[in-house]
């Protein structure tokens, strides 16, 4: 589970605010959702839970452990999907995930093994042994995830991940994810996508302006705001419709 | 580390245009240069040497005795062209010899009697050609001058009053080591030009694709991230040193040694030694490229810093080359330099000097690990990471 209180980023010398103060908590076995519109700062959080960035301000707990303080043991902990999926093309894609596989530490009896899972349930036996170079956004996404559960995490964090993901693939995307919370994992993911936290997500963060402007279900945030749809709520919550048309 | 340093060779070998580049034609271009060089000195030089001499003459009629001394000597000599400075500066005539007016009468008072060799020194390749009549007019002035000093019953040798001969002790090794003055220069750059693709590919490379972030996301420390990186560089680095010394030591077969009177001393051995000795200096050049790729904001920033990096292991060279000095201990402590004089040395045939060879070994092996040291602090920097922010 992680815990966030009182997060804040600044770049620029503190001139740029990415992430103002946001405050939330994901639950193992729940699905959470980062909404908000571009610019909201929620890869900026995200890159702070994975430790690439150090916060300014707040504290941070993924399972108790402090990433500032053990950020490899974290890292161990945490599954990332980050918004650039940044495959090697050159590599097929079982190199790609072999690659992390042995980055962990992991035999390569275990990594072919968990390879095979992945195949069966990602439905990605096909490409395992062609170069990523012209793999299709789907394909990447697939070869993105199997890598980064690749040491059966325990949290997983998905920044935008249907991204460019056509509908079948999309809903394909979201079964798995369901199995991952079924299965009692934390998963976390970011999205600008109404729809796409309304038929996943046990738990909503809005995020605006770098700050958490409501949390709760989604029935919750609907009582809240007085709304019938979600997209309503989500408006009237964040005081404007900006970042929606995107 | 060991593990990125693997993806990372397995990851460029499979980019066969690179490995084209870096492993084949970097190395071998030092030594098909070598050769066709040589071939090329060597055949100029005897074919100079060896061709009949045309000599164009301007007032023949003034020294007969001269232009017949010159055509038994086997001077062809023929008529000047009408404007003899423009043939000269249009590069028609290498060299014209002007007989003046004056000539017979200054011979008849016995006084030095004068010509002239219309020429341009700033051609080289006249040399040969101006110093063949030099020495041919100058025989004839020692003739002379011998018959009109016995004519008077003195002894010519009186106004010979030493004789200067020439002992060269340099032996066909130093000779041959002369002829390759610039091998520490293409052994060097071979060490910084393999590795110039691999250091941008990834490091500016990995960033631009993208794959920066999710490979800093696995649970390594980030120095040994960037040592895999460093280490897989240095690998291409002494993989094109290696085959480019080999291709060096094939090279002096094709040589025309003999004809030019040089023992070219590159063989195993001396290739084996300048390996050791270089093999730090290709450490030191990936820590050194990496540096400067990891700060480009691009790929293509990145390799035209590349294309300046390459000045760096120039600068010793042409130092050496320009201020020829006698090698001394404290240029063997000072990398880059000190592979350019230890490698002349060895080419050369001198004794191995151990403090030296010690001394290069590991001055140069402690700055590239500082550099390495640098280079691996890199990651530590967020904005080394994100290309977008």
């Amino acid at each position: 589970m992680i815990a966030v209180q009182g997060l804040r980023k600044t770049f620029d010398k503190g001139r740029v605010v990415a992430v103002d103060d946001i405050s939330f908590n994901a639950e193992d076995g729940c699905i959470t959702g980062l909404l908000g519109p571009n610019g909201a700062g929620k890869t900026t959080c995200l890159r702070m839970l994975y430790t690439l960035l150090n916060p300014d301000a707040g504290d941070i707990r993924i399972d108790g452990i402090d990433p500032q303080r053990q950020p490899l043991a974290v890292k161990r902990t945490l599954g990332v999907v980050p918004d650039s999926r940044g495959l090697y093309e050159r590599l097929t894609a079982r190199e790609n995930i072999v690659y992390f596989g042995r980055l962990h530490g992991l035999s390569a009896d275990t990594i072919g093994r968990r390879i095979d899972h992945f195949a069966e349930v990602l439905d990605m036996g096909d490409i395992l042994e062609r170069r990523c170079a012209g793999f299709s956004q789907g394909q990447r996404v697939k070869v993105a995830i199997a890598r980064a559960l690749i040491h059966q995490p325990r949290t997983i964090l998905l920044d935008e991940p249907t991204n460019g993901l056509d509908v079948m693939t999309t809903r394909a995307l979201r079964h798995f994810l369901q199995g991952l919370k079924d299965a009692g994992h934390c998963v976390v993911l970011s999205t600008h996508i109404m729809q796409e936290v309304a038929a996943l997500c046990d738990h909503i963060v809005i995020i605006a302006k770098g700050r958490v402007a409501a949390q709760g279900s989604a029935e919750a945030l609907l009582q809240r705001a007085g709304t019938a749809s979600l997209e309503d709520a989500f408006v009237r919550l964040i005081g404007s419709d900006e970042g929606l048309l995107a | 580390m060991i593990t990125v340093a693997l993806k990372e060779i397995v990851d460029n070998f499979r980019d066969r245009r690179v490995i084209l580049s870096t492993l084949l034609l970097g190395p071998l271009l030092g030594p098909v240069l070598l050769v066709v060089l040589f071939n090329v000195i060597e055949r100029q030089t005897t074919e100079r040497l060896e061709q009949a001499l045309s000599l164009p003459v301007i007032g023949a009629e003034h020294a007969p005795n001269l232009i017949a001394f010159l055509e038994r000597q086997g001077v062809e000599i023929k008529a000047a062209p009408d404007d003899p400075q423009q043939a000269i500066r249009r590069e028609e005539e290498a060299i014209i010899l002007v007989i003046s007016a004056e000539f017979a009468e200054a011979w008849q008072a016995g006084r030095p009697a004068p010509v002239e060799l219309m020429v341009d020194q700033s051609l080289r390749y006249t040399d040969t050609t101006v110093s063949r009549v030099r020495t041919l007019l100058n025989g004839y002035s020692g003739q002379i001058s011998q018959l009109r000093l016995q004519l008077r019953g003195v002894h010519p040798d009186l106004v010979r009053p030493i004789q200067i001969g020439i002992d060269d002790q340099a032996t066909p090794e130093a000779r041959g080591g002369q002829m390759l003055s610039f091998l520490p220069y293409f052994i060097l750059i071979m060490a910084f030009v393999a590795g110039m693709h691999m250091a941008t590919d990834t490091t500016a490379g990995e960033r631009e694709r993208r794959s920066l972030e999710p490979l800093l996301i696995n649970p390594l420390p980030r120095w040994q991230i960037m040592g895999g990186k460093l280490l897989a560089t240095t690998f291409f680095g002494l993989v094109a040193l290696a085959l480019g010394l080999i291709a060096f030591v094939f090279a002096v077969d094709f040589l025309p040694i003999e004809s030019l009177d040089i023992v070219l001393n590159l063989d195993w051995r001396v290739a084996g030694l300048a390996f050791v000795l270089t093999a730090p200096a290709a450490l030191f050049a990936a820590a050194f490229l990496i540096i400067l790729a990891s700060f480009a904001k691009s790929f293509r920033e990145a390799q035209s810093y590349m294309g300046l990096a390459i000045f760096v292991p120039m600068l010793p060279s042409v130092w050496v080359m320009i201020n020829p000095t006698r090698t001394e201990t404290w240029m063997s402590a000072v990398p880059l330099l000190s592979q350019n004089v230890l490698i002349l040395e060895l080419v050369r045939g001198e004794p191995i000097n151990g403090l030296w060879f010690g001394l290069s070994l590991l001055t140069t092996t402690l700055a590239a690990l500082l550099l390495a040291a640098v280079a691996a602090s890199l990651y530590s920097r967020p904005r080394l990471i994100f290309t977008s922010d």
